[in-house]
Protein backbone atom coordinates (compact mmCIF):
# COMPACT_ATOMS: atom_id res chain seq x y z
CA UNK A 1 0.00 0.00 0.00
CA UNK A 2 1.24 3.50 -0.98
CA UNK A 3 0.78 6.53 0.70
CA UNK A 4 -2.56 8.71 0.23
CA UNK A 5 -1.78 12.12 -0.77
CA UNK A 6 -4.88 14.36 -0.28
CA UNK A 7 -5.61 18.02 -0.94
CA UNK A 8 -7.98 19.95 0.15
CA UNK A 9 -9.51 21.79 -2.74
CA UNK A 10 -10.34 25.84 -2.50
CA UNK A 11 -13.28 27.87 -4.42
CA UNK A 12 -13.59 31.49 -4.98
CA UNK A 13 -17.43 31.67 -5.90
CA UNK A 14 -18.69 28.53 -7.74
CA UNK A 15 -15.25 27.87 -9.09
CA UNK A 16 -12.33 26.25 -7.97
CA UNK A 17 -9.16 28.24 -6.79
CA UNK A 18 -6.35 28.12 -9.00
CA UNK A 19 -4.43 26.90 -5.84
CA UNK A 20 -6.33 23.88 -5.64
CA UNK A 21 -4.51 22.80 -9.03
CA UNK A 22 -1.65 23.85 -7.86
CA UNK A 23 -1.95 21.91 -5.01
CA UNK A 24 -2.22 18.75 -7.23
CA UNK A 25 0.40 19.41 -8.98
CA UNK A 26 2.61 19.68 -5.62
CA UNK A 27 0.68 16.17 -4.89
CA UNK A 28 1.57 14.35 -8.22
CA UNK A 29 5.57 15.66 -7.75
CA UNK A 30 5.44 14.28 -4.45
CA UNK A 31 3.72 10.87 -5.16
CA UNK A 32 5.77 7.96 -5.50
CA UNK A 33 4.39 4.34 -7.28
CA UNK A 34 1.47 2.87 -5.88
CA UNK A 35 0.53 6.36 -3.90
CA UNK A 36 -2.60 7.53 -4.35
CA UNK A 37 -4.19 11.16 -4.76
CA UNK A 38 -7.28 12.30 -3.67
CA UNK A 39 -9.29 15.82 -3.07
CA UNK A 40 -11.57 16.83 -0.25
CA UNK A 41 -14.34 19.38 -2.28
CA UNK A 42 -16.30 21.53 0.57
CA UNK A 43 -18.99 23.60 -0.28
CA UNK A 44 -22.45 23.59 -2.38
CA UNK A 45 -24.21 23.17 -5.35
CA UNK A 46 -20.63 21.23 -5.99
CA UNK A 47 -21.08 19.24 -10.06
CA UNK A 48 -19.37 21.30 -12.34
CA UNK A 49 -16.22 21.56 -9.69
CA UNK A 50 -17.04 18.02 -9.02
CA UNK A 51 -16.93 17.02 -12.54
CA UNK A 52 -13.84 19.37 -13.29
CA UNK A 53 -11.63 17.73 -10.51
CA UNK A 54 -12.56 14.18 -11.94
CA UNK A 55 -11.73 14.80 -15.20
CA UNK A 56 -7.88 15.12 -14.07
CA UNK A 57 -8.56 11.59 -13.53
CA UNK A 58 -8.58 11.63 -9.56
CA UNK A 59 -9.03 8.18 -7.87
CA UNK A 60 -10.94 9.53 -5.36
CA UNK A 61 -13.12 13.00 -4.16
CA UNK A 62 -14.48 13.03 -0.95
CA UNK A 63 -17.74 15.42 -1.21
CA UNK A 64 -18.92 17.76 2.07
CA UNK A 65 -22.17 19.63 0.11
CA UNK A 66 -23.01 21.90 2.68
CA UNK A 67 -24.77 25.49 2.62
CA UNK A 68 -23.30 26.47 6.69
CA UNK A 69 -19.71 26.02 5.06
CA UNK A 70 -19.66 29.15 3.45
CA UNK A 71 -18.70 32.12 4.98
CA UNK A 72 -15.48 30.44 6.32
CA UNK A 73 -15.35 30.28 9.76
CA UNK A 74 -12.53 28.41 11.43
CA UNK A 75 -14.35 25.92 14.35
CA UNK A 76 -16.67 24.86 11.72
CA UNK A 77 -14.13 24.86 8.85
CA UNK A 78 -11.70 22.85 11.29
CA UNK A 79 -14.44 20.13 12.32
CA UNK A 80 -15.39 19.49 9.04
CA UNK A 81 -12.14 18.26 7.84
CA UNK A 82 -11.28 16.72 11.74
CA UNK A 83 -14.60 14.63 10.56
CA UNK A 84 -12.48 13.56 6.65
CA UNK A 85 -9.35 13.48 8.78
CA UNK A 86 -10.66 10.63 10.70
CA UNK A 87 -12.71 8.58 8.24
CA UNK A 88 -9.94 9.05 5.45
CA UNK A 89 -7.10 9.34 7.43
CA UNK A 90 -4.41 10.77 4.36
CA UNK A 91 -0.68 10.24 5.18
CA UNK A 92 -0.20 14.19 3.24
CA UNK A 93 -2.26 17.03 2.93
CA UNK A 94 -1.58 19.85 0.92
CA UNK A 95 -3.34 23.16 0.64
CA UNK A 96 -2.85 26.92 -1.00
CA UNK A 97 -0.71 29.16 1.39
CA UNK A 98 -4.26 31.56 0.84
CA UNK A 99 -6.32 32.90 3.60
CA UNK A 100 -8.26 30.08 4.64
CA UNK A 101 -4.95 27.28 4.10
CA UNK A 102 -2.62 29.79 6.39
CA UNK A 103 -5.76 29.67 9.01
CA UNK A 104 -6.95 26.03 8.31
CA UNK A 105 -3.51 24.25 7.86
CA UNK A 106 -2.34 24.87 11.44
CA UNK A 107 -5.83 24.42 13.14
CA UNK A 108 -5.60 20.54 11.53
CA UNK A 109 -1.38 19.99 12.36
CA UNK A 110 -2.40 20.96 16.16
CA UNK A 111 -5.24 18.53 16.24
CA UNK A 112 -4.11 15.78 15.07
CA UNK A 113 0.03 16.62 16.62
CA UNK A 114 0.97 16.79 12.94
CA UNK A 115 4.36 18.88 11.21
CA UNK A 116 3.54 21.38 9.05
CA UNK A 117 5.74 23.20 6.20
CA UNK A 118 3.99 26.41 5.11
CA UNK A 119 4.50 27.91 2.08
CA UNK A 120 6.60 25.83 0.27
CA UNK A 121 7.70 27.09 -3.64
CA UNK A 122 9.17 24.15 -4.49
CA UNK A 123 9.78 20.37 -2.98
CA UNK A 124 12.67 17.96 -4.44
CA UNK A 125 13.73 14.45 -3.35
CA UNK A 126 17.02 13.95 -1.67
CA UNK A 127 18.74 11.51 0.51
CA UNK A 128 17.15 12.79 4.10
CA UNK A 129 13.57 12.72 2.15
CA UNK A 130 11.71 15.00 0.10
CA UNK A 131 12.94 18.65 1.01
CA UNK A 132 10.46 21.54 0.49
CA UNK A 133 11.88 25.00 -0.31
CA UNK A 134 10.20 27.77 1.38
CA UNK A 135 11.23 30.98 1.54
CA UNK A 136 12.70 33.08 4.62
CA UNK A 137 12.80 36.95 5.81
CA UNK A 138 9.99 37.39 3.24
CA UNK A 139 12.00 35.93 0.23
CA UNK A 140 15.85 37.23 1.18
CA UNK A 141 16.68 33.66 2.00
CA UNK A 142 15.55 29.71 1.40
CA UNK A 143 15.19 26.67 3.81
CA UNK A 144 14.46 24.03 2.82
CA UNK A 145 12.87 21.55 5.61
CA UNK A 146 11.83 17.84 5.72
CA UNK A 147 9.65 16.33 7.87
CA UNK A 148 11.05 13.78 10.69
CA UNK A 149 8.29 11.80 10.97
CA UNK A 150 6.77 9.14 8.46
CA UNK A 151 3.16 10.96 8.90
CA UNK A 152 0.51 12.91 8.80
CA UNK A 153 2.23 15.70 6.55
CA UNK A 154 0.98 18.83 6.30
CA UNK A 155 2.05 21.23 3.64
CA UNK A 156 0.42 24.82 2.16
CA UNK A 157 2.01 26.14 -0.59
CA UNK A 158 2.58 29.51 -2.02
CA UNK A 159 0.20 30.52 -5.06
CA UNK A 160 1.90 30.72 -8.76
CA UNK A 161 5.03 28.33 -8.06
CA UNK A 162 3.29 24.97 -8.91
CA UNK A 163 2.08 24.86 -12.36
CA UNK A 164 -1.57 24.17 -12.02
CA UNK A 165 -2.03 20.24 -12.65
CA UNK A 166 -4.25 19.60 -16.10
CA UNK A 167 -4.48 15.71 -15.70
CA UNK A 168 -2.77 13.31 -12.84
CA UNK A 169 0.11 11.34 -15.25
CA UNK A 170 -1.13 7.96 -16.49
CA UNK A 171 0.28 5.62 -14.15
CA UNK A 172 -1.74 7.21 -11.33
CA UNK A 173 -4.87 7.61 -13.33
CA UNK A 174 -7.94 5.63 -12.19
CA UNK A 175 -8.07 4.15 -15.66
CA UNK A 176 -11.41 2.34 -16.61
CA UNK A 177 -12.79 2.02 -13.15
CA UNK A 178 -15.30 4.18 -11.94
CA UNK A 179 -13.91 6.88 -9.65
CA UNK A 180 -14.71 6.80 -5.45
CA UNK A 181 -17.01 9.93 -4.78
CA UNK A 182 -17.62 10.21 -1.30
CA UNK A 183 -20.59 11.99 0.24
CA UNK A 184 -19.63 13.49 3.73
CA UNK A 185 -22.21 14.34 6.18
CA UNK A 186 -21.53 18.04 7.35
CA UNK A 187 -20.80 18.87 11.03
CA UNK A 188 -23.18 20.60 13.52
CA UNK A 189 -22.78 24.62 13.70
CA UNK A 190 -20.22 25.78 16.03
CA UNK A 191 -21.81 29.06 18.58
CA UNK A 192 -18.12 30.44 19.48
CA UNK A 193 -17.68 31.97 16.32
CA UNK A 194 -20.17 33.48 14.34
CA UNK A 195 -19.62 35.32 10.82
CA UNK A 196 -22.09 38.11 10.86
CA UNK A 197 -21.34 39.47 7.56
CA UNK A 198 -18.82 39.48 4.24
CA UNK A 199 -18.25 42.95 2.46
CA UNK A 200 -16.61 41.40 -0.77
CA UNK A 201 -14.29 43.39 -2.70
CA UNK A 202 -14.81 44.73 -5.75
CA UNK A 203 -16.18 41.99 -8.58
CA UNK A 204 -13.42 41.20 -10.76
CA UNK A 205 -10.32 42.49 -9.19
CA UNK A 206 -8.06 40.08 -8.56
CA UNK A 207 -5.89 38.67 -5.24
CA UNK A 208 -2.69 40.43 -5.47
CA UNK A 209 -0.82 37.35 -4.44
CA UNK A 210 -2.37 35.22 -7.30
CA UNK A 211 -1.77 37.88 -9.91
CA UNK A 212 -0.18 37.00 -12.77
CA UNK A 213 0.38 40.97 -13.34
CA UNK A 214 0.93 43.21 -10.35
CA UNK A 215 1.20 47.04 -10.88
CA UNK A 216 2.61 48.86 -7.82
CA UNK A 217 3.10 52.52 -6.95
CA UNK A 218 5.14 54.04 -4.31
CA UNK A 219 6.05 57.43 -2.62
CA UNK A 220 6.18 59.01 -6.23
CA UNK A 221 2.67 58.49 -7.08
CA UNK A 222 2.13 61.38 -4.83
CA UNK A 223 -1.50 60.41 -4.12
CA UNK A 224 -4.85 58.64 -3.79
CA UNK A 225 -5.51 59.49 -7.31
CA UNK A 226 -2.03 59.32 -8.36
CA UNK A 227 -2.87 55.48 -8.14
CA UNK A 228 -5.20 55.60 -11.16
CA UNK A 229 -3.33 55.42 -14.11
CA UNK A 230 -1.70 52.55 -12.63
CA UNK A 231 -5.38 51.13 -12.01
CA UNK A 232 -6.29 51.58 -15.68
CA UNK A 233 -2.28 49.58 -16.64
CA UNK A 234 -3.42 47.08 -14.42
CA UNK A 235 -7.20 46.64 -15.85
CA UNK A 236 -6.09 46.56 -19.44
CA UNK A 237 -3.37 43.75 -18.07
CA UNK A 238 -5.86 41.80 -16.03
CA UNK A 239 -3.75 42.24 -13.06
CA UNK A 240 -3.81 43.94 -9.72
CA UNK A 241 -2.77 47.03 -8.17
CA UNK A 242 -0.19 46.74 -5.24
CA UNK A 243 1.80 49.52 -3.26
CA UNK A 244 4.67 49.98 -1.30
CA UNK A 245 5.03 50.50 2.46
CA UNK A 246 5.93 54.22 1.69
CA UNK A 247 2.52 54.85 -0.53
CA UNK A 248 0.99 53.00 2.41
CA UNK A 249 2.13 55.18 4.85
CA UNK A 250 1.33 57.90 3.19
CA UNK A 251 -2.40 57.29 2.75
CA UNK A 252 -2.13 56.77 -0.60
CA UNK A 253 -3.76 53.36 -0.42
CA UNK A 254 -4.99 50.55 2.43
CA UNK A 255 -2.52 48.32 3.63
CA UNK A 256 -4.02 45.69 1.92
CA UNK A 257 -2.21 46.15 -0.98
CA UNK A 258 1.37 46.80 0.78
CA UNK A 259 3.73 44.77 -0.71
CA UNK A 260 6.87 43.98 1.06
CA UNK A 261 8.31 41.90 3.81
CA UNK A 262 5.42 43.71 6.27
CA UNK A 263 2.81 43.06 3.81
CA UNK A 264 2.26 40.89 1.03
CA UNK A 265 5.33 38.66 -0.77
CA UNK A 266 4.04 38.20 -4.49
CA UNK A 267 5.30 36.35 -7.49
CA UNK A 268 4.09 37.06 -10.69
CA UNK A 269 4.92 37.06 -14.00
CA UNK A 270 5.52 40.89 -14.54
CA UNK A 271 5.86 43.19 -11.84
CA UNK A 272 5.62 46.68 -12.65
CA UNK A 273 7.27 49.14 -9.93
CA UNK A 274 6.48 52.45 -10.70
CA UNK A 275 7.30 55.39 -8.60
CA UNK A 276 8.97 53.37 -6.26
CA UNK A 277 12.58 53.54 -4.57
CA UNK A 278 13.45 50.11 -3.94
CA UNK A 279 13.93 49.71 -0.18
CA UNK A 280 14.77 46.12 1.29
CA UNK A 281 11.90 45.97 3.39
CA UNK A 282 10.09 46.13 -0.88
CA UNK A 283 12.30 44.06 -2.64
CA UNK A 284 11.81 41.38 0.08
CA UNK A 285 8.11 41.49 -1.01
CA UNK A 286 8.84 41.28 -5.03
CA UNK A 287 12.36 40.66 -5.83
CA UNK A 288 11.31 36.93 -6.87
CA UNK A 289 8.75 37.68 -9.54
CA UNK A 290 9.40 36.52 -13.36
CA UNK A 291 10.73 40.34 -15.10
CA UNK A 292 10.52 43.28 -12.83
CA UNK A 293 9.95 46.61 -14.70
CA UNK A 294 11.09 49.58 -12.87
CA UNK A 295 9.70 53.45 -13.45
CA UNK A 296 11.12 56.28 -11.46
CA UNK A 297 12.48 59.58 -12.12
CA UNK A 298 15.62 58.91 -9.90
CA UNK A 299 18.27 56.93 -12.57
CA UNK A 300 20.21 55.93 -9.07
CA UNK A 301 17.28 54.65 -7.70
CA UNK A 302 17.86 51.45 -6.18
CA UNK A 303 15.05 49.52 -7.76
CA UNK A 304 16.98 49.97 -11.33
CA UNK A 305 19.85 47.36 -9.94
CA UNK A 306 17.19 44.51 -10.24
CA UNK A 307 15.16 45.49 -12.47
CA UNK A 308 15.02 43.50 -15.90
CA UNK A 309 14.11 47.12 -17.36
CA UNK A 310 14.36 50.17 -16.70
CA UNK A 311 12.87 53.48 -17.56
CA UNK A 312 13.89 56.91 -16.20
CA UNK A 313 10.90 59.02 -16.58
CA UNK A 314 7.60 60.40 -14.93
CA UNK A 315 5.43 57.52 -13.98
CA UNK A 316 2.32 60.13 -15.18
CA UNK A 317 3.66 60.11 -18.72
CA UNK A 318 5.08 56.46 -19.01
CA UNK A 319 2.48 54.59 -17.61
CA UNK A 320 -0.59 55.94 -19.66
CA UNK A 321 1.82 56.04 -22.66
CA UNK A 322 1.99 52.29 -21.69
CA UNK A 323 -1.76 51.41 -21.11
CA UNK A 324 -3.04 52.85 -24.56
CA UNK A 325 -0.31 51.30 -26.63
CA UNK A 326 -0.88 48.02 -24.53
CA UNK A 327 -4.83 48.70 -25.11
CA UNK A 328 -4.24 48.97 -28.68
CA UNK A 329 -2.15 45.68 -29.05
CA UNK A 330 -4.19 43.85 -26.87
CA UNK A 331 -7.48 44.87 -29.07
CA UNK B 1 -20.09 36.47 35.02
CA UNK B 2 -18.18 39.80 35.52
CA UNK B 3 -14.80 41.07 35.71
CA UNK B 4 -13.28 43.79 37.66
CA UNK B 5 -10.73 45.38 35.56
CA UNK B 6 -8.17 43.57 37.17
CA UNK B 7 -9.43 39.81 36.72
CA UNK B 8 -9.30 40.19 32.66
CA UNK B 9 -6.54 38.70 31.61
CA UNK B 10 -5.03 39.42 28.19
CA UNK B 11 -2.03 37.74 26.94
CA UNK B 12 0.24 38.48 24.04
CA UNK B 13 3.01 36.81 22.15
CA UNK B 14 5.72 38.37 20.40
CA UNK B 15 8.98 36.81 18.74
CA UNK B 16 11.99 39.55 18.36
CA UNK B 17 13.02 39.81 14.94
CA UNK B 18 15.66 41.01 12.33
CA UNK B 19 14.73 44.87 11.53
CA UNK B 20 12.88 45.03 8.02
CA UNK B 21 15.91 46.73 6.47
CA UNK B 22 18.23 44.19 7.45
CA UNK B 23 20.52 42.02 4.70
CA UNK B 24 20.50 38.70 5.44
CA UNK B 25 23.96 36.61 4.83
CA UNK B 26 24.80 33.33 5.68
CA UNK B 27 27.82 31.93 7.19
CA UNK B 28 28.63 28.04 8.33
CA UNK B 29 25.20 26.90 7.16
CA UNK B 30 23.30 29.78 9.82
CA UNK B 31 21.86 32.93 9.27
CA UNK B 32 24.10 35.75 10.24
CA UNK B 33 22.74 37.30 13.27
CA UNK B 34 25.93 39.05 14.68
CA UNK B 35 25.35 43.48 14.71
CA UNK B 36 21.86 42.78 13.60
CA UNK B 37 19.18 45.35 14.79
CA UNK B 38 16.62 43.36 16.42
CA UNK B 39 13.25 44.68 16.73
CA UNK B 40 9.51 43.27 18.12
CA UNK B 41 8.27 41.36 15.32
CA UNK B 42 6.07 44.50 13.13
CA UNK B 43 2.86 42.48 13.30
CA UNK B 44 3.27 41.55 17.13
CA UNK B 45 3.48 45.60 17.52
CA UNK B 46 0.06 45.87 16.61
CA UNK B 47 -0.87 42.74 19.16
CA UNK B 48 0.75 44.84 22.14
CA UNK B 49 -0.52 48.09 20.38
CA UNK B 50 -4.57 46.24 20.73
CA UNK B 51 -3.88 45.49 24.23
CA UNK B 52 -2.78 48.56 25.26
CA UNK B 53 -5.97 49.90 24.15
CA UNK B 54 -8.41 47.17 25.24
CA UNK B 55 -6.80 47.81 29.03
CA UNK B 56 -6.94 51.83 28.94
CA UNK B 57 -10.84 51.16 27.38
CA UNK B 58 -11.79 48.45 29.62
CA UNK B 59 -9.31 47.44 32.27
CA UNK B 60 -7.04 44.31 32.60
CA UNK B 61 -3.84 43.41 33.18
CA UNK B 62 -0.98 42.67 30.34
CA UNK B 63 1.22 39.82 30.17
CA UNK B 64 3.32 39.49 26.76
CA UNK B 65 5.03 36.06 26.30
CA UNK B 66 8.10 35.50 23.96
CA UNK B 67 9.86 32.20 23.25
CA UNK B 68 13.73 33.14 22.05
CA UNK B 69 16.89 33.33 22.87
CA UNK B 70 18.20 35.54 25.83
CA UNK B 71 18.19 38.49 24.25
CA UNK B 72 14.50 38.40 23.14
CA UNK B 73 14.22 39.92 26.44
CA UNK B 74 14.98 43.32 25.12
CA UNK B 75 11.26 42.56 23.24
CA UNK B 76 9.81 41.66 26.32
CA UNK B 77 11.01 45.20 27.73
CA UNK B 78 9.71 46.82 24.69
CA UNK B 79 6.18 45.69 25.51
CA UNK B 80 6.33 46.51 28.95
CA UNK B 81 7.27 50.17 28.19
CA UNK B 82 5.02 50.31 26.07
CA UNK B 83 2.15 49.14 28.51
CA UNK B 84 2.59 45.91 29.46
CA UNK B 85 2.21 44.76 33.12
CA UNK B 86 4.24 42.01 33.53
CA UNK B 87 6.47 39.51 30.86
CA UNK B 88 6.89 35.68 30.54
CA UNK B 89 9.80 34.47 29.00
CA UNK B 90 10.44 31.30 27.93
CA UNK B 91 14.26 31.09 27.39
CA UNK B 92 15.75 29.09 24.42
CA UNK B 93 19.73 27.84 24.26
CA UNK B 94 20.86 28.76 21.19
CA UNK B 95 20.96 24.87 20.30
CA UNK B 96 17.29 24.45 21.53
CA UNK B 97 16.57 27.38 19.12
CA UNK B 98 18.05 25.49 16.12
CA UNK B 99 16.81 22.29 16.81
CA UNK B 100 12.46 23.66 17.88
CA UNK B 101 9.75 23.78 14.89
CA UNK B 102 6.80 25.80 15.17
CA UNK B 103 4.93 22.55 16.71
CA UNK B 104 7.87 22.76 19.43
CA UNK B 105 7.26 27.03 20.22
CA UNK B 106 3.26 25.84 20.42
CA UNK B 107 3.49 23.11 22.45
CA UNK B 108 6.01 25.09 25.21
CA UNK B 109 3.48 28.27 24.77
CA UNK B 110 0.76 25.85 25.42
CA UNK B 111 2.29 24.19 28.61
CA UNK B 112 3.03 27.55 30.09
CA UNK B 113 -0.26 29.03 29.29
CA UNK B 114 -2.60 26.17 29.47
CA UNK B 115 -3.17 26.40 33.63
CA UNK B 116 -3.39 30.33 33.53
CA UNK B 117 -6.37 32.17 33.61
CA UNK B 118 -6.44 34.06 30.05
CA UNK B 119 -9.36 35.77 28.81
CA UNK B 120 -7.98 37.55 25.41
CA UNK B 121 -5.25 36.50 23.26
CA UNK B 122 -3.55 38.25 20.88
CA UNK B 123 -0.33 37.82 18.73
CA UNK B 124 0.74 38.90 15.42
CA UNK B 125 -0.33 38.05 11.90
CA UNK B 126 2.85 35.86 11.11
CA UNK B 127 6.14 37.09 11.69
CA UNK B 128 8.02 38.32 8.90
CA UNK B 129 11.45 35.87 9.85
CA UNK B 130 10.01 32.72 9.12
CA UNK B 131 6.65 33.65 8.15
CA UNK B 132 4.95 30.44 8.09
CA UNK B 133 1.80 31.45 10.38
CA UNK B 134 1.35 28.84 12.72
CA UNK B 135 2.44 28.95 16.16
CA UNK B 136 -0.24 31.01 17.71
CA UNK B 137 -3.02 29.32 15.91
CA UNK B 138 -1.87 25.82 16.76
CA UNK B 139 -1.50 27.23 20.04
CA UNK B 140 -5.53 28.46 20.69
CA UNK B 141 -6.19 25.07 19.01
CA UNK B 142 -4.33 23.22 21.67
CA UNK B 143 -5.91 25.35 24.20
CA UNK B 144 -9.13 24.62 22.12
CA UNK B 145 -10.18 28.66 21.78
CA UNK B 146 -11.81 29.94 18.97
CA UNK B 147 -9.84 32.17 17.12
CA UNK B 148 -9.90 34.93 14.23
CA UNK B 149 -6.56 35.68 11.81
CA UNK B 150 -6.05 38.44 10.72
CA UNK B 151 -7.83 40.74 12.21
CA UNK B 152 -8.21 44.70 11.62
CA UNK B 153 -10.68 45.73 13.88
CA UNK B 154 -11.05 44.47 17.20
CA UNK B 155 -14.01 45.84 19.77
CA UNK B 156 -15.71 44.45 23.43
CA UNK B 157 -19.44 43.33 23.07
CA UNK B 158 -19.37 42.30 26.52
CA UNK B 159 -17.59 40.31 28.66
CA UNK B 160 -17.47 37.57 27.12
CA UNK B 161 -17.76 38.38 23.66
CA UNK B 162 -15.06 40.45 21.31
CA UNK B 163 -16.43 41.68 17.84
CA UNK B 164 -13.83 41.86 14.91
CA UNK B 165 -13.38 42.31 11.18
CA UNK B 166 -10.84 40.32 9.49
CA UNK B 167 -9.16 40.62 6.12
CA UNK B 168 -9.42 37.86 4.14
CA UNK B 169 -7.84 38.73 0.76
CA UNK B 170 -9.70 42.03 0.08
CA UNK B 171 -12.84 41.08 1.49
CA UNK B 172 -13.74 42.30 4.74
CA UNK B 173 -15.54 40.04 7.65
CA UNK B 174 -17.36 40.62 10.21
CA UNK B 175 -16.92 37.69 13.13
CA UNK B 176 -18.40 37.79 16.62
CA UNK B 177 -16.45 35.41 18.70
CA UNK B 178 -16.73 34.34 22.31
CA UNK B 179 -13.45 34.70 24.53
CA UNK B 180 -11.56 33.12 25.74
CA UNK B 181 -10.12 33.27 22.27
CA UNK B 182 -7.20 34.22 19.63
CA UNK B 183 -6.71 36.77 17.76
CA UNK B 184 -4.31 37.34 15.34
CA UNK B 185 -3.26 41.14 14.29
CA UNK B 186 -2.92 42.47 10.66
CA UNK B 187 -1.69 45.89 9.23
CA UNK B 188 -4.51 48.54 9.57
CA UNK B 189 -5.28 47.14 13.00
CA UNK B 190 -4.25 50.55 14.74
CA UNK B 191 -1.00 52.42 14.88
CA UNK B 192 1.83 51.30 17.81
CA UNK B 193 2.81 53.47 20.32
CA UNK B 194 6.51 54.24 20.60
CA UNK B 195 7.67 53.70 24.54
CA UNK B 196 7.82 56.71 26.36
CA UNK B 197 10.68 57.60 28.10
CA UNK B 198 8.62 57.29 31.61
CA UNK B 199 7.24 53.99 30.23
CA UNK B 200 10.79 52.73 29.54
CA UNK B 201 11.60 53.90 33.41
CA UNK B 202 8.92 52.13 34.21
CA UNK B 203 9.51 49.22 32.62
CA UNK B 204 12.92 48.62 34.82
CA UNK B 205 10.57 47.32 37.59
CA UNK B 206 7.97 45.23 35.28
CA UNK B 207 8.33 41.91 36.64
CA UNK B 208 9.88 39.11 33.72
CA UNK B 209 9.44 35.47 34.93
CA UNK B 210 12.07 33.48 32.86
CA UNK B 211 11.20 29.90 32.19
CA UNK B 212 13.89 27.77 30.51
CA UNK B 213 12.87 26.16 27.47
CA UNK B 214 14.61 22.96 28.73
CA UNK B 215 12.03 21.97 31.51
CA UNK B 216 9.12 22.58 28.78
CA UNK B 217 10.50 20.47 26.19
CA UNK B 218 11.43 17.78 28.36
CA UNK B 219 7.46 16.51 28.78
CA UNK B 220 7.95 16.53 24.85
CA UNK B 221 8.92 13.13 22.80
CA UNK B 222 10.49 15.16 20.70
CA UNK B 223 11.24 18.71 19.84
CA UNK B 224 10.36 19.13 16.30
CA UNK B 225 8.54 17.27 13.60
CA UNK B 226 10.08 19.60 10.71
CA UNK B 227 13.84 20.27 10.51
CA UNK B 228 15.81 22.43 8.34
CA UNK B 229 18.20 20.88 6.11
CA UNK B 230 19.74 23.75 3.89
CA UNK B 231 19.99 27.29 3.87
CA UNK B 232 20.03 29.38 0.94
CA UNK B 233 20.57 32.74 -0.74
CA UNK B 234 18.07 33.84 -3.50
CA UNK B 235 20.46 33.65 -7.02
CA UNK B 236 21.35 37.15 -7.59
CA UNK B 237 18.95 38.97 -10.10
CA UNK B 238 20.82 39.47 -13.74
CA UNK B 239 21.53 43.25 -14.10
CA UNK B 240 19.01 44.53 -16.41
CA UNK B 241 18.33 46.40 -19.67
CA UNK B 242 17.92 50.50 -18.95
CA UNK B 243 15.56 51.56 -22.02
CA UNK B 244 16.93 54.77 -23.83
CA UNK B 245 15.06 56.87 -26.14
CA UNK B 246 11.90 58.98 -25.85
CA UNK B 247 9.18 57.96 -23.70
CA UNK B 248 7.17 56.68 -26.77
CA UNK B 249 10.49 55.36 -27.87
CA UNK B 250 10.49 53.49 -24.62
CA UNK B 251 7.13 52.14 -24.62
CA UNK B 252 7.28 50.83 -27.65
CA UNK B 253 10.86 48.53 -26.34
CA UNK B 254 9.05 47.50 -23.14
CA UNK B 255 6.18 46.18 -24.99
CA UNK B 256 8.46 44.38 -27.67
CA UNK B 257 10.75 42.87 -25.15
CA UNK B 258 7.53 41.75 -23.08
CA UNK B 259 6.11 40.39 -26.21
CA UNK B 260 9.05 38.18 -27.18
CA UNK B 261 10.00 37.10 -23.12
CA UNK B 262 6.48 36.67 -21.63
CA UNK B 263 3.14 34.77 -22.73
CA UNK B 264 0.85 36.62 -21.01
CA UNK B 265 0.59 38.74 -23.89
CA UNK B 266 -1.46 35.72 -25.64
CA UNK B 267 -3.82 35.00 -23.32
Amino acid sequence: MGRHIAVIAESRGTELRQSTFEALQAAVQLAEFSDSVSVLLIGTNLEARQEKLLKTGLQALYVVEDEASTPYEPDYALQTVKQWYDNVKPDVIIMGHTAIGKDLAPMLAASIDAGQISDVIALSPSQKGVLFKRPIYAGKAFESKSFAEASPWIITIRPNNFTPLQELPASMHCGSAEPVVVKLTPPKPSLRSVVTRVVERISGSIDLSEAKIVVSGGRGVKSKEGFKPLEELAEVLQGAVGASRGACDSGYCDYALQIGQTGKVVTPEIYFACGISGAIQHLAGMSQSRTIIAINTDPEAPIFQIADYGIVGDLFEIVPLLTAELRKALA
Amino acid sequence: MSHTNESFHIAVLLKQTFDTEEKIAIHEGKIQDEDVKWVVNPYDEYAIEAAIQWKEQHGGHITVYTAGPDRAGEALRTALAMGADEAVHIELEDQELQAVDEWGIAQCLYHVLKDRQVDLLLAGNFSIDQGSSQTAIRLSTLLQWPHAGAITKLERVDETTAAIERDAEGDTEYVNVSLPALFTCQQGLNEPRYPSLAGIMKAKKKPVTTVPASELLALLDNTQKTQRELLELPPPRMSGQMLQGSAEEQVQQLIQALRSSSNVFEA
